[in-house]
């Protein structure tokens, strides 16, 4: 499958990518709306959390709303979903995102945009067995 | 074919259909979580009108049952009966049903007169019916009076018309008749889940114990799932007024259709109860995998399972029907909620279950649950060690439209006058009622549902047999009081009351009957001793009958409270309350409806609705102390044999609590002597409740009281003061 590979010790906390996120699904330059995350641990280091294409979500989901693409990647319709959250909640890496006063939950469908502004390499698009 | 193995001809059905009255209404948004409107349906006269809700119905009755309540009110008289043409089927919903976010949030509750009980009887159901009427435009609908014609109620949320129609062709059974309706009122695949349909069965044409089963469209499995509003008749009198189905139709469902006032509350508190659900479920109830079934071996260990129609609380073959048993009889393993956005996730099914009896012999079929109350009443009960034959007396019972639970008691009942020599084959044409006879429980049933024999005479109840047994055969009257497992009329649900008397309180100090949906307390009684004085079980048999009204009137579900706890609720103050959860819904209630209400008033608002149901059983001719006795099995045992096999104990509690030195004396004389202290106890607790509830020491509510909690409405106090 298909899925955005995270090296956090590359990352120098720029926060590209979170912008280049956010700007290109919800036009507008907003941490919130980025499907990636760039955190900073006790140590100073950098963390960063994508959906890594698990699917746990996709079982979870009351409405099949959720589901995988060829290539593995896991979509959300939002003509089909409800708002109820429950793929957010049961997302082991906690990267099902939501913003205050969204409804429909968002994640990361490994496009690449965030690869290519990338300044450290510190993201990658692969593929790998489910 | 169908998934089900039923052949529809659906343009065939359709053709028949008939349209006799089509009424169209205004759309207008939901406010807050209310509508303000309910709907009205009379069947004798075919009016269809929208009624505005007031303001002090609103104050007073919240949603929901209290909805219910107040429209059944002012619709009957002291005298109807539950076949008198004005009395209703009330459906109700509540502010905070519908939305998506909170687990169990997707409640229905039908009120009617019940045929069992004569009183009111109230059953919160899961399904998307409801949901789907309140978007539709309606906080509420109660239909009275009787059709000539089998009919169908449509209800199309999206064109805002409502039509009642006559439909001679489609099925009668549940299981046939939902999927018909689904694929006849969904125009492709995908509207099939914005279809709900509320049915009953044959079964419930001749029973007085017929349930209203609400579908919900299984997207997964491709079919619809059945819940029940189980208790008391509702689906009796659904087919008396001979309404074969209500369908509604709403498409358009988000999380913000109840337009609440403050939604990143409600999104947040329902996604700290999802994690906690996801989080601890696998190490505490295991509803997500097994569901409430998940109980079967815990109550047989407590000696709390119902078997032999109450005689005793375990059996060792108790072990066939077990929680792991029932997961590897589940299939599918996914989230299976009634509701969306519930991660609870408790309803359970059986795909593809070869019948091996009745109308649908040979047919694979889907069964919703079995649940703990059915594999109690329907297995331990009657003695069935038998999963495969529980299974199926779940599916019958459910498209036939009958209450597993009652079924369950009744079918006990009837064996142990089996064995008492009170039936013979010869009464009961030639069904051979032993314990553990599934195959002649299951024809019982299939004869009620052909109203045949002694079908026609069981599917009346406990109560009715009672009485036809001692008229009819010369049973003996005292024996058949005492072990005819009845409250009211309705029959005990699956919990073995005899060693906790507060939980003979939490079954017969009841609005509606012996159901466990006021107060469950036996650990909290019998097991942890948190209770000890009459005067802390009149606490909890005040809190918690109320407190766990609310979600009734509400439009939520019970489970998601205490089913699944908080990882520090055990050292919280109260932990039996599950104060963070409660904390939960006070914010869910004021985050939807704008109010600012805090546990007070969410216990103000329960206890307006509780003691008003009291008022009503008064007004139907009940309502007062003597109508508040268990039979003695529920206290007690009833015989010697029931006192040897549990003679340590009983010989212990003679010792320590009565002083009375067993040495020497029958079990007879010990059975007498137990008796008459445990019918003492019961009548002190009942003047500690009752005291507590604010009642009179004959059960009604005081004027005082009724101004203390403003429910002092003029038809109430008229009405009590007549009995004061």
């Amino acid at each position: 499958m298909k899925y955005l590979k995270t090296l956090a010790e590359a990352c120098i906390g720029c926060n590209t990518c979170m912008s280049v996120c956010s700007k290109l699904y919800f036009k507008e330059d907003n941490p919130e709306k980025s499907a990636i995350r760039v955190g900073q641990a006790a140590d100073g280091s950098y963390t960063l959390a994508a959906c890594d294409q698990c699917q746990a979500c996709v079982a979870e989901c009351p409405t099949l709303a959720i589901t995988v693409n060829k290539q593995g990647v896991v979509l959300i319709n939002k003509g089909l979903c409800i708002n109820c959250l429950a793929c957010v909640a049961v997302c082991p890496t906690r990267t099902m995102m939501t913003y205050h006063g969204g409804l429909v939950p968002f994640k990361c469908i490994a496009c690449d945009a965030c690869v290519k502004e990338c300044p450290t390499n510190a993201l990658k698009i692969e593929v790998k067995e489910k | 074919m169908s998934a089900n193995e039923t052949k529809h001809d659906i343009e065939k059905i359709r053709k028949a259909h008939k349209v006799l009255k089509e009424f169209s209404y205004e759309m207008k948004p939901v406010v807050k979580g209310y509508n303000d409107r309910t709907l009205y349906i009379n069947l004798d006269t075919l009016e269809i009108k929208e009624k505005p809700v007031p303001a002090e119905m609103k104050k007073k009755f919240i949603g929901g049952k209290g909805y219910d309540l107040k429209l059944l009110w002012d619709a009957v008289k002291g005298d109807t009966k539950w076949d008198s043409p004005e009395n209703e089927i009330c459906i109700a919903m509540g502010p905070i049903a519908g939305n998506t976010n909170y687990p169990g949030s997707g409640k229905s509750i039908v009120t009617t007169i019940s045929p069992q009980t004569g009183i009111p009887v109230d059953c919160n159901v899961g399904g998307h019916f409801g949901p789907y009427l309140k978007f539709s435009g309606f906080d509420a609908m109660e239909i009275q009076g009787k059709s000539k014609s089998e009919i169908i109620i449509y209800i199309d949320g999206n064109q805002n018309k409502i039509q009642i129609m006559e439909a001679p062709e489609e099925a009668v059974d549940s299981h046939v008749l939902a999927e018909q309706l689904h694929e006849m009122f969904a125009a492709n695949e995908r509207e099939k889940q914005h279809v709900s349909v509320v049915s009953a069965g044959h079964g419930a044409e001749h029973a007085w114990i017929g349930c209203l089963n609400f579908s919900y469209w299984d997207k997964r499995r491709k079919l619809p799932r059945l819940k029940q509003a189980g208790r008391g008749g509702t689906g009796t009198v659904f087919r008396n007024k001979k309404l074969k189905a209500l369908v509604v139709k709403y498409s358009g469902l988000t999380g913000k259709s109840n337009n609440p006032v403050d939604m990143n509350t409600l999104q947040k508190t329902g996604l700290k109860l999802h994690k906690e659900i996801l989080t601890l479920d696998d190490k505490q109830c295991q509803m997500r995998t097994i569901g409430t079934a998940h109980l079967v071996e815990i109550m047989n260990d407590y000696d709390l399972l119902p078997t032999k129609n109450f005689r005793f609380g375990s059996h060792p073959e108790a072990v066939k029907l077990a929680s792991w048993v029932w997961k590897a009889h589940f299939t599918q393993n996914v989230p299976d909620g009634c509701w969306f956005g519930c991660t609870m996730s408790c309803a359970h099914g059986v795909d593809n279950f070869e019948l091996k009896t009745g109308p649908y012999k040979g047919h694979k079929v889907l069964v919703d649950g079995p649940e703990y109350e059915t594999v109690g009443g329907c297995g331990s009960n009657p003695a069935i060690f038998d999963p495969e034959a529980v299974i199926e007396i779940n599916f019958y019972c459910d498209t036939y439209g009958l209450d597993t639970i009652s079924f369950g008691t009744i079918t006990g009942f009837v064996m142990d006058c089996y064995e008492n020599g009170i039936l013979n084959k010869e009464r009961t044409g030639g069904l051979e009622m032993t314990w553990g006879n599934w195959e002649a429980t299951l024809e019982m049933m299939h004869r009620i549902a052909r109203g045949e024999g002694f079908g026609l005479i069981a599917g009346k109840g406990v109560k009715y047999m009672q009485k036809y047994f001692v008229e009819q055969y010369g049973a003996d009257a005292q024996f058949l009081k005492d072990i005819g497992m009845h409250g009211k009329g309705l029959e005990q649900s699956e919990y073995m009351s005899k060693e906790s008397l507060a939980q003979q309180g939490g079954y017969y100090l009841t609005n509606k009957g012996p159901q466990h949906d006021e107060a469950w307390l036996i650990f909290m009684d019998m097991v942890n001793n948190h209770i000890p004085t009459f005067e802390k079980k009149a606490e909890a048999l005040h809190y918690f009958p109320v407190f766990r009204t609310w979600f009734s009137l509400q439009g939520l579900c019970k489970l998601p409270w205490n089913d699944v706890e908080p990882a520090d609720n055990a050292q919280q103050p109260e932990p039996n309350k599950v104060p963070e959860h409660v904390q939960n819904y006070v914010d869910i209630f004021n985050a939807i409806t704008g109010e600012h209400i805090d546990k007070q008033g969410l216990m103000l608002q329960s206890e307006r609705v509780y003691n008003f149901q009291r008022v009503f059983n008064l007004k139907m001719g009940h309502g007062k102390r003597p109508d508040d006795y268990p039979p003695y099995r529920a206290m007690g045992p009833v015989t010697v044999e029931e006192y040897e096999s549990r003679a340590e104990r009983y010989d212990k509690l003679l010792q320590e609590k009565q002083n009375i030195d067993p040495a020497g004396k029958s079990s007879a004389e010990k059975v007498k002597l137990l008796r008459q202290y445990r019918e003492q106890q019961y009548e002190s607790l009942i003047d500690a409740v009752f005291k507590r509830r604010g009642w009179s020491p004959q059960g009604v509510p005081t004027v005082e009281h009724l101004k203390e909690i403003g429910m002092d409405l003029p038809d109430v106090l008229a009405l009590v003061k007549k009995h004061l």
